[in-house]
C-alpha cells in the first residue's frame, strides 16, 4: 500500500505546456479518477507517473520513494490499458501471471495468485484461451485480474472502459468498484466520462487546459463546481448558467428576488436542471419552452430565459408543450453563483 | 446480359492465368524433353515424353551444382544481413520519434532510383583488394545492399503493427526493453520477418548484373546461365531457366500473405 | 532510465544498416562518377565520347527507351485492370491472386529463357503460326533481321514478368482505400467507370507513383530478359555496360553507361514525384 505524491510536475513538447506544475496527492488506498476532455493532459499525466513518459519538471514519489528517474519496470506498479494490452501470443493464464513471473514467484505462489486474481474477475474457465478468442468484456478482465494478479500498491487505468459497449460498461463499473473497494489498492484512473468518474472514485480530479481545476469528491463537483467550466463539463445536462444584474445586494430572475453574493453588478447563476420548481407564469422566472424530450425517467425541457438557452429537468408526465410559457422557480441553496468575467465561483451567497 | 457480362469476366480471369502459367509449363517442357523435345516439329504442346534424364544431365554438367550452391550461400548470407541490420532499423523507426527520421526514410527510399549496375563497377577493383572478388560472400554483400532498404522498410510496418502499448505493458510488470522485446515483440513479429528474410532471399536469387560481373569461376547460378546462354544447347538453358524458377516460385508462396500489407506500407 | 540513454538508442539502432549502405551503396556510386570521369588516373571525358562514338550507343539508348515506354504504361494498364477484376472476385481470390503473381518471383534472366522456349525457331508460337496456316514452318523471329518481332518478344517477356509487380503495389494500394468512398459515390449515381475515374485513381496516386518509380528504374536496367532471348542481337544500355566491363575489359566505359543509366533513373524519379504529387491538403 502507498500514497501517490505528484509535486510540481510539468510537460512540455516543445513549444506547448501540456502540464502546468501539477500537484496532486492521492492518499494511501484512495481511488482518484482524472477527468477532463481530450487533449486536457489527463493520459499525459499519468503516463508520467507510469514513467512511461518524461517529465519537464517535478516529482513523482510515491509511498515515499521518489521515483521520478526509476525506470518503469522498477515503479512496481500495475496499469490497465485503453486498449487492454493483452499479450495475444499468451494464453490468459501466462497474461495473468507475466508479472508475476517478472518478478521470480515461486510455482505456487504464480498458480495462486493467477487463481485468486482470475475468481475475483469471473474467467476461470477462460484460463487455457488465447485472447483472440475472447471477447473485449473479456479482455478487459484479462487486462484487470493481469495487473491485480501482482498485488501491487499502486494501479494505474487508462480510459479502461471507453472500448465496451455501453452495458457491458455499466456491468463492468460494478465489478470494478467492488474489486477495489475490497483490494484497497491505490488507484488513479483516466477518464473522459463524467459518469464513470462520479460513479467510481473517491475524489475527482478535473483537468482543463494542463491543470487540475477542481479537485474534490464526486458530489462536491457536481454540486459546488469552482467555474463554469467544471460546472459544464461534470453532469449531463451541463450546469446553466444565467446571468442576473445585481443591484443592491439582490439578484432579479423575474418575479423572484435573489440575494447575491456581490452589492451589484453582473453575475452568472448556476443552477443545474433538475433545481427547478416549475410554477405558474409571473411567480417566476418567465421560460419559453421550445423542445420536450420524453426521456422516461424524466422530460428534458430546452427553452429560452430572455435571450439565453437553459435545460430544465420535469417530471416524466409533465403537460407542458412546446410552445408555452412557464414559470421557474430554482431551489435557492442550490445556486452555485460565478464572476461574469471570468467563470470562476464567488463566495456564497448570504 | 449479367450472365454474359460474367461469363467475360471468368474468362478473362481464366485467360490471365494461362497468361502466366503456360509459359512456365513449355519451359518445363522444354526442361525435361531433352535435345529432341526441343527440336521437334512442329510442337503439339503435350508432354509426348518427359525424360528425366534430360534435367539430369543437365545437373551433371560440370558447376552447375558448385553455382547453386554459391547461389544458395549468397541468398542465404544476403537474408541475414538484411535482417540483422534491417530490422534494427525498422524498429528504431516505428518505434522513436527522432530528428533524422524522415531523412533516413528518404535515403533509404532514394536507393531504389540507383540502378545495381553503378555499384557492382567499382566493388569489382575494391573486392579483388580485399579478397572478397569472385566469392559468393561479396555477391551476397552487394544483394545485401539492394534488399537491406526493403527489409528496413518493411520490418518498419511490422512493429508499427505491434501495439505499443503491449511494450509498455511489459515494461510496467518489469520488463527491460531488451526483454520485452524478445519477450513480446519478437514472437509476434516473427512471421512478418521471416517473409522478409525470405523475399531478401529471392532478391539475391534472382540478381544477374553484378553476380555476374563479380563472379569468374565460383559463379551464381544466375551468372553461371548468363555465361553458357550464347555456348550451350537450348535445352541446358531451359532446364537451367527452370531450376531458377522453381525455388523462388515456392517462396513466394510462402510470403504470399504478407506481399501486400508489405507493399500497402511501403507505399507511405 | 536517462534521457540520453532513450535519444540515443534510436541512433544505435540505425547506425549498422547507415555504416553498411555507405561502404556499399555510396561509396560505389562516388567510384563510378570517378570511373567514369577519368582516364588513367586523369580527369578526362574519354570514357564518354567512346561511349558516345560507339557503334552500339544509339540504337541501345533507342531500344531502352521505346522499350520502356511501350513497357510501362501497359504493365500499368494491365495491372489497374487485374486489380478492378480482383476486386469484384469473391470466389477464389486467393488462389487466382497467388498465381497472378508467380511472376514476381521469377527472374528476369529465366523469364527470357521462358520466352525463348516459345519465340524460338521450333518453338510453341511458330508451332501454334504453323497450325493456324500462317507460316509453312520453323520462321527465326529473334535475329537482328527481324528487330520488330525481337522487340515484341521482349516486351512480352517484360510484361509477362514484371506485371506483378505494379499488380501487387496497386492491389495493396486499393486495399487501403475505405470502400465507403466508392459506395458514397454510388449512392449519389456514379456508375462504374465515374467511380474508377473520379475516386479510385485519384485515391490511388500514392500507389500508382510508387509503381512506376519502381517499375521505370528496373525497366531502364533492362538487360538479362533481352540476352536470354536476342543475344546482343538488341543492344540496351545496362547490356553495353556489362560488355565493356566483362568482354571489352573497360570499366570506365561501362562506368560512363552506368552513369547515363543514373541519370535517366533519377530524373524520371523526380519527373514522377512532381507529375503524381498528393498535394498536402488533400491527404487523408
Amino acid at each position: 500500500m502507498a500514497d501517490i505524491q505528484i509535486e510540481r510536475v510539468r510537460k512540455d513538447f516543445g513549444a506547448v505546456r501540456a502540464l502546468d506544475e501539477i500537484t496532486l496527492h492521492v492518499a494511501d488506498g484512495e481511488f482518484v479518477a482524472l477527468l477532463g476532455p481530450s487533449g486536457c493532459g489527463k493520459t499525459t499525466l499519468l503516463r508520467i507517473v507510469a514513467g512511461l513518459e518524461t517529465r519537464t519538471a517535478g516529482r513523482i514519489v510515491i509511498g515515499g520513494r521518489d521515483l521520478s528517474d526509476v525506470p518503469t519496470r522498477n515503479r512496481g506498479l500495475a496499469m490497465v490499458f485503453q486498449n487492454y494490452a493483452v499479450f495475444p501470443h499468451m494464453t490468459v493464464y501466462e497474461n495473468i501471471a507475466f508479472g508475476l513471473r517478472m518478478q521470480g514467484a515461486d510455482t505456487t505462489r504464480v498458480q495462486a495468485q493467477v487463481k485468486r486474481a482470475a475468481e475475483l474477475l469471473h474467467i476461470e474457465m477462460l484460463l487455457d484461451r488465447y485472447p483472440a478468442k475472447l471477447s473485449g468484456g473479456q479482455r478487459q478482465r484479462v487486462a484487470v485480474a493481469r495487473a491485480l494478479a501482482v498485488e501491487p500498491p499502486v494501479l494505474l487505468m487508462d480510459e479502461p472502459l471507453s472500448n465496451l459497449d455501453a452495458l457491458l460498461r455499466l456491468e463492468m463499473r460494478a465489478d470494478l468498484k467492488a474489486i477495489l473497494q475490497e483490494a484497497g489498492t491505490t488507484t488513479i484512473y483516466v477518464t473522459h466520462d463524467q459518469t464513470e468518474a462520479m460513479g467510481l472514485a473517491d475524489r475527482i480530479a478535473v483537468m482543463h487546459g494542463g491543470r487540475i481545476v477542481q479537485f474534490d469528491t464526486p458530489m462536491a463537483v457536481y454540486g459546488r463546481p469552482q467555474s463554469t467550466f467544471v460546472g459544464g463539463f461534470v453532469g449531463s445536462p451541463p450546469m446553466n448558467f444565467i446571468k442576473v444584474d445585481v443591484t443592491g445586494g439582490q439578484a432579479k430572475l423575474g418575479a423572484l428576488s435573489l440575494p447575491a453574493p456581490v452589492a451589484s453588478g453582473s453575475v452568472l447563476a448556476g443552477i443545474r436542471a433538475e433545481d427547478f420548481a416549475l410554477v405558474e407564469r409571473d411567480k417566476g422566472l418567465p421560460f419559453n419552452v421550445l423542445v420536450v424530450e420524453p426521456l422516461g425517467s424524466h422530460a428534458l425541457m430546452t427553452g429560452r430565459v430572455a435571450d439565453q438557452i437553459i435545460r430544465v429537468v420535469a417530471p416524466p408526465d409533465t403537460a407542458h408543450a412546446a410552445g408555452t410559457e412557464i414559470g421557474l422557480a430554482p431551489v435557492q441553496q442550490r445556486i452555485v453563483w460565478m464572476d461574469a468575467g471570468s467563470g470562476t465561483a464567488l463566495g456564497r451567497s448570504a | 446480359m449479367n450472365a454474359l457480362r460474367r461469363i467475360v469476366y471468368a474468362t478473362g480471369i481464366i485467360a490471365i492465368c494461362a497468361w502466366v502459367l503456360v509459359p512456365i509449363y513449355f519451359i518445363a517442357l522444354g526442361a525435361f524433353g531433352g535435345r529432341g523435345g526441343v527440336f521437334a516439329w512442329p510442337k503439339t504442346g503435350l508432354p509426348d515424353r518427359v525424360l528425366l534424364g534430360a534435367m539430369q544431365r543437365f545437373l551433371e554438367i560440370e558447376g552447375v551444382w558448385e553455382a547453386a550452391l554459391n547461389s544458395v550461400i549468397a541468398a542465404g548470407l544476403c537474408m541475414l544481413l538484411s535482417i540483422a541490420l534491417g530490422a534494427p532499423a525498422g524498429y528504431a523507426l516505428a518505434r522513436f520519434r527522432f530528428r533524422g527520421a524522415n531523412l533516413y526514410r528518404l535515403l533509404i527510399l532514394m536507393t531504389r532510383a540507383f540502378p545495381l549496375a553503378i555499384l557492382a563497377l567499382p566493388l569489382t577493383v575494391s573486392f579483388i583488394r580485399i579478397g572478397l572478388y569472385d566469392t559468393p560472400y561479396g555477391v551476397a554483400l552487394i544483394h545485401t545492399a539492394l534488399a537491406l532498404p526493403f527489409a528496413a522498410l518493411i520490418t518498419s510496418s511490422l512493429f508499427v503493427g505491434i501495439p505499443r502499448e503491449l511494450e509498455e505493458a511489459a515494461w510496467i510488470f518489469g520488463c527491460t526493453r531488451w526483454q520485452a522485446f524478445l519477450k513480446v515483440v519478437l514472437p509476434l513479429a516473427l512471421p512478418g520477418i521471416a517473409a522478409t528474410a525470405i523475399f531478401a532471399f529471392v532478391i539475391s536469387w534472382n540478381e544477374v548484373f553484378a553476380a555476374s560481373i563479380l563472379t569468374v569461376r565460383e559463379r551464381t547460378l544466375t551468372a553461371y546461365l548468363l555465361k553458357i546462354l550464347s555456348e550451350s544447347p537450348l535445352h541446358y538453358r531451359f532446364a537451367g531457366g527452370l531450376l531458377l524458377i522453381v525455388p523462388s516460385v515456392v517462396f513466394i508462396f510462402a510470403v504470399r500473405k504478407y506481399l501486400f500489407a508489405m507493399w500497402g506500407i511501403a507505399n507511405r | 532510465m536517462t534521457r540520453a540513454r532513450t535519444s540515443l538508442l534510436p541512433y544505435l539502432l540505425l547506425a549498422p544498416s547507415l555504416l553498411f549502405l555507405a561502404a556499399l551503396f555510396l561509396v560505389p556510386l562516388l567510384q563510378t562518377i570517378g570511373l567514369s570521369l577519368t582516364e588513367n588516373g586523369e580527369l578526362s571525358p574519354a570514357n564518354y565520347q567512346r561511349m558516345v562514338g560507339d557503334l552500339n550507343f544509339v540504337p541501345s539508348l533507342r531500344n531502352t527507351f521505346v522499350l520502356v515506354l511501350v513497357v510501362v504504361p501497359a504493365q500499368v494498364v494491365f495491372a489497374l485492370a487485374m486489380a478492378t477484376m480482383l476486386q469484384k472476385l469473391r470466389l477464389g481470390r486467393d488462389i487466382v491472386l497467388w498465381i497472378w503473381t508467380i511472376p514476381l518471383g521469377v527472374s528476369d534472366l529465366a523469364a527470357g529463357l521462358v520466352w525463348l522456349a516459345i519465340l524460338q525457331d521450333r518453338g510453341y508460337l511458330n508451332s501454334a503460326l504453323m497450325a493456324l496456316g500462317v507460316i509453312d514452318g520453323p520462321t527465326p523471329w529473334l535475329t537482328y533481321e527481324t528487330p520488330v518481332a525481337l522487340f515484341f518478344s521482349v516486351v512480352a517477356a517484360e510484361v509477362w514478368r514484371a506485371t506483378a509487380i505494379v499488380l501487387v503495389i496497386l492491389v495493396a494500394g486499393l486495399q487501403l482505400i475505405p470502400r465507403e468512398y466508392a459506395e458514397a459515390a454510388e449512392v449519389f449515381g456514379a456508375r462504374p467507370w465515374t467511380i474508377f475515374r473520379r475516386i479510385t485513381l485519384p485515391l490511388l496516386r500514392p500507389s500508382l507513383q510508387t509503381a512506376l518509380i519502381l517499375r521505370t528504374v528496373l525497366a531502364f536496367e533492362v538487360f538479362a530478359v533481352v540476352y536470354a532471348i536476342g543475344g546482343r542481337n538488341f543492344p540496351v544500355l545496362v547490356g553495353e555496360a556489362f560488355v565493356w566491363q566483362t568482354d571489352n575489359q573497360n570499366t570506365g566505359v561501362a562506368a560512363a553507361y552506368a552513369m547515363l543509366v543514373v541519370v535517366i533513373s533519377l530524373a524520371s524519379t523526380v519527373f514522377y514525384l512532381r507529375a503524381l504529387r498528393t498535394p498536402p491538403e488533400q491527404q487523408p
